[in-house]
């Protein structure tokens, strides 16, 4: 692994927040730039395998407050390869088992020295809460139900690098919309890039005023599965759950489970995503999560290139603010 | 004690139908004339003395009552005492409150209620009438003395935010009442459908993801309260008002005679779900904000009658407490220090409500359902007046708050129209500007 340094064309002088917290505020300009740069990065590191030099003296902090493996290494990785050091916090319980606030616990990461804090919490609106009261950047990595931006994104870079562009494609997000953060940082993030978004399950976990806010919303997907250009696939999240809101799982994978019989009416070239752990045989069968149509370990190594160019995006809009 | 008199105000008594320009009298601590001239007062006689407010441009009104407050002493003095909320009272213009039975111990024996009074007497600053539990406790299981908690003093019975969950015991609460006529106040929620919830169930939930708590939690449970005062001829009054279905329900239940009373707050007026998008725990609120439509439905329905009473809900939360995750913070607000504000900049000055209704739902409609001798100007009566001034400009600044917390909604708020000068029993207890 060589760490040389590089420049990074694009014009980050535009990028002004200090902070990622969600993406339903974010501009196409600033959605594009973000893809551009992660783009530019994935080419410097060699496919995100190779060290660059752009934040050496900058560290990170993983703040998590929910279990995560995934997010959690990525964020890491993403940070390492870009020469910054990494702090790890974790606490899967309640952060006042100790009696200290949350906002203490992340007072005292933030007073070790630290530029960026990457946190991941089960409560919407922590990251906000977390941006009020510190001075360094934050991250949201997945806010309880709420948005999950680098997910999002990552999605959509995937997207993107397939299609060139997501303009005029149809996505169909299916599944636990109700309580799926990727879903939130998905549509907002699709719809401001002109992609026409579906939300599809069943009604007890898809709200029909989805509507109002420029979604189409639809229960049935042997409707929904042959017009879409590309097909995301939520994980349910039994333990977000107050009560189980479909009879039975079976009843639910006979509804809603991705199958190599549902995939015959698909478009030959439709791509399938999934943002994380899948529960294979409810929502997807293992036939199509490896089948020819999925390029879900490709979102793997784009979610590299995303978070080092929404760290390296936040760490020099902070510095612009300083000077 | 010298006599007071008040000159030249807009005198508005809701409880007398008056509404004009004149003087009042005050002396021994009761209400001694309406329309009294300068030269009757006494003044010149060797054994009293008259001081004079001048009120001009301002409004004399009864003293204000505040029918829902959360004094929180004892159990919860890190949010406020019973010395810092009733100071807070005088500062927001009331000169009487009623504060709720959630403490810790709860209201619910005579011992409590009488330590209340007894706090209260030493603070010295406004009335303060108890409320005490309907069940031991506020467990919900069994009834408290009721009978014994009349004699120390309790005004009316409450489990506040524990809803009477039991219709069983509603109806029997209802029934051992009708002997004391006293009313229940009920909080209306049906927990089952707001369990997790930190916010009004809708458009702004779904984007935000935050836990909901619909509209119908509220209704079905104004309307089972509804359906069995009817049945036994109990005295409902339902709090905190924040559905347009709980208005709707009320409104239908008093046109055919139940004995059913309403309260709404002054922020499920004006606030609506919008104020959750910055996530700010100052917002959270149980019953939560709604939508638009629903504040709608709370005016016209405090407009045409329907809703009798505007309260606080005054629930003073410690900064620690507020600084938390939105589903770790409590749920409330204070309110004291705001109401009267509100009530003059965003019910009042847009014409949504005269002075005549808005005062009598702060004075003589409490008053009339926890029958209190209070709220009047009828000569006799205690000597409990606010001046108002209505122009007053002023902005909410919660760091100069009497009450010991600091959760507004309405922080930064640009107000027109505050106390100027209140009295209780006849004594000056606050006069804007040096308080």
């Amino acid at each position: 692994m060589s760490t040389e340094a590089i420049e990074i064309d694009v014009a980050a002088e535009s990028w002004t927040r200090r902070h990622l917290l969600a993406l339903e505020d974010l501009s196409a300009e600033e959605l594009t730039l973000i893809l551009d740069t992660a783009a530019r990065f994935k080419e410097a590191t060699g496919g995100c395998r190779n060290k660059i030099s752009a934040l050496e003296d900058k560290t990170v902090a993983n703040l998590f407050f929910e279990a995560s493996t995934r997010t959690r290494t990525s964020f890491g990785l993403a940070a390492r390869r870009l020469g910054a050091a990494t702090v790890e916090f974790s606490s899967s319980g309640s952060s006042l088992s100790k009696g200290e606030t949350f906002i203490d616990t992340a007072k005292n990461i933030e007073a070790m020295g630290v530029d960026v804090v990457v946190v991941r919490h089960r409560t919407p609106g922590t990251p906000q809460l977390l941006a009020q009261n510190l001075d360094c950047s934050v991250i949201n990595a997945g806010d309880g139900p709420h948005e999950h931006p680098t997910q999002g994104l990552l999605d959509i870079f995937s997207i993107r690098e397939r299609r060139g562009s997501l303009q005029g494609l149809t996505v169909a997000l299916v599944g636990d919309i109700a309580h799926s953060r990727t879903a939130r940082s998905n549509i907002w993030g699709l719809k401001a890039l002109g992609a026409h978004v579906i939300v599809c399950g069943p009604s007890t976990l898809v709200s029909r005023r989805w509507e109002e806010l420029g979604v189409e919303v639809s229960y049935d997907l042997d409707d929904v599965l042959p017009r879409c250009d590309v097909l995301n696939v939520l994980r349910i999240q039994f333990e977000r759950q107050q009560m189980r809101p479909f009879p039975s799982v079976r009843e639910y994978a006979h509804l809603y489970a991705v199958t190599q019989e549902r995939m015959a009416k698909a478009k030959p070239d439709m791509l399938i995503l999934a943002p994380g752990p899948i529960n294979r045989g409810v929502e997807m069968t293992p036939e199509v999560a490896d089948g020819p149509h999925s390029i879900i370990l490709h979102q793997v190594t784009n979610g590299l290139a995303v978070r080092m160019a929404v760290l390296w995006l936040v760490c020099g809009a902070a510095q612009r603010e300083r000077s | 004690m010298s006599n007071l008199l008040i000159k030249n105000g807009r005198v508005i008594d809701p409880s007398q139908g008056i509404d004009r320009v004149t003087n009042l009298l005050i002396a021994e601590g009761r209400i001694a004339a309406l329309d009294a001239s300068e030269d009757s007062t006494g003044n010149g006689h060797a054994e009293s003395s008259t001081d004079v407010i001048d009120a001009e441009g301002k409004i004399v009104s009864p003293g204000l009552i505040d029918m829902q407050v959360h004094l929180r002493e004892p159990g919860g003095e890190e949010d406020e005492t019973i010395e810092t909320g009733t100071a807070a009272a005088l500062a927001g213009g009331f000169t009487s409150i009623v504060c709720s039975p959630d403490t810790d111990p709860p209201v619910d024996t005579p011992a409590a209620v009488e330590f209340i009074q007894h706090r209260a007497a030493k603070a010295d600053h406004c009335n303060v009438f108890v409320l005490a539990c309907v069940s031991k406790g506020r467990l919900g299981e069994e009834l408290a003395e009721i009978g014994q908690l009349v004699e120390a003093g309790a005004v009316g019975f409450s489990d506040d935010d524990a809803p009477i969950y039991s219709p069983e015991l509603m109806r029997r609460a209802f029934e051992y009442c009708l002997m004391f006529d006293k009313p229940i106040l009920n909080h209306p929620e049906t927990r089952e459908l707001t369990r997790a919830g930190v916010m009004h169930e809708g458009l702004v939930s779904l984007r935000l993801a935050l836990g909901g708590m619909p509209a119908a939690a509220e209704d079905v449970m104004t309307s089972r309260d509804i359906s069995l005062a009817e049945a036994t001829g109990g005295r409902v009054h339902l709090m905190h008002l924040s559905s347009s279905g709980s208005v709707e329900a009320i409104r239908r239940a008093k046109s055919r005679g139940v004995r059913v009373t309403a309260a709404v707050c002054p922020h499920h007026l004006t606030l609506t779900d919008e104020q959750l998008n910055t996530f700010d725990s100052n917002y959270k609120i149980n019953p939560p904000l709604r939508g638009r439509n629903h504040c709608d439905a709370l005016l016209a329905g405090l407009a045409d009658g329907t809703i009798d009473v505007i309260a606080s809900d005054h629930s003073p939360r410690a900064v620690e407490k507020k600084m938390q995750e939105l589903d770790l913070a409590p749920f409330g607000v204070v309110g004291l220090e705001t109401t009267l504000g509100v009530v003059s900049t965003a019910l009042v000055a847009p014409g949504h409500l005269d002075w005549p209704t808005a005062l009598a739902k702060l004075t003589i409609n409490p008053a009339r359902i926890l029958g209190l001798d209070r709220g009047t100007l009828a000569v006799g009566a205690p000597a409990d007046v606010t001046v108002i001034d209505p122009h007053a400009r002023w902005k909410v600044d919660p760091k100069q708050f009497r009450s010991k917390s600091r959760n507004t909604p309405f922080s930064g708020w640009e107000m027109r129209g505050r106390a100027d000068t209140v009295i209780v029993g006849g004594r000056v207890k606050w006069t804007a500007g040096n308080g």
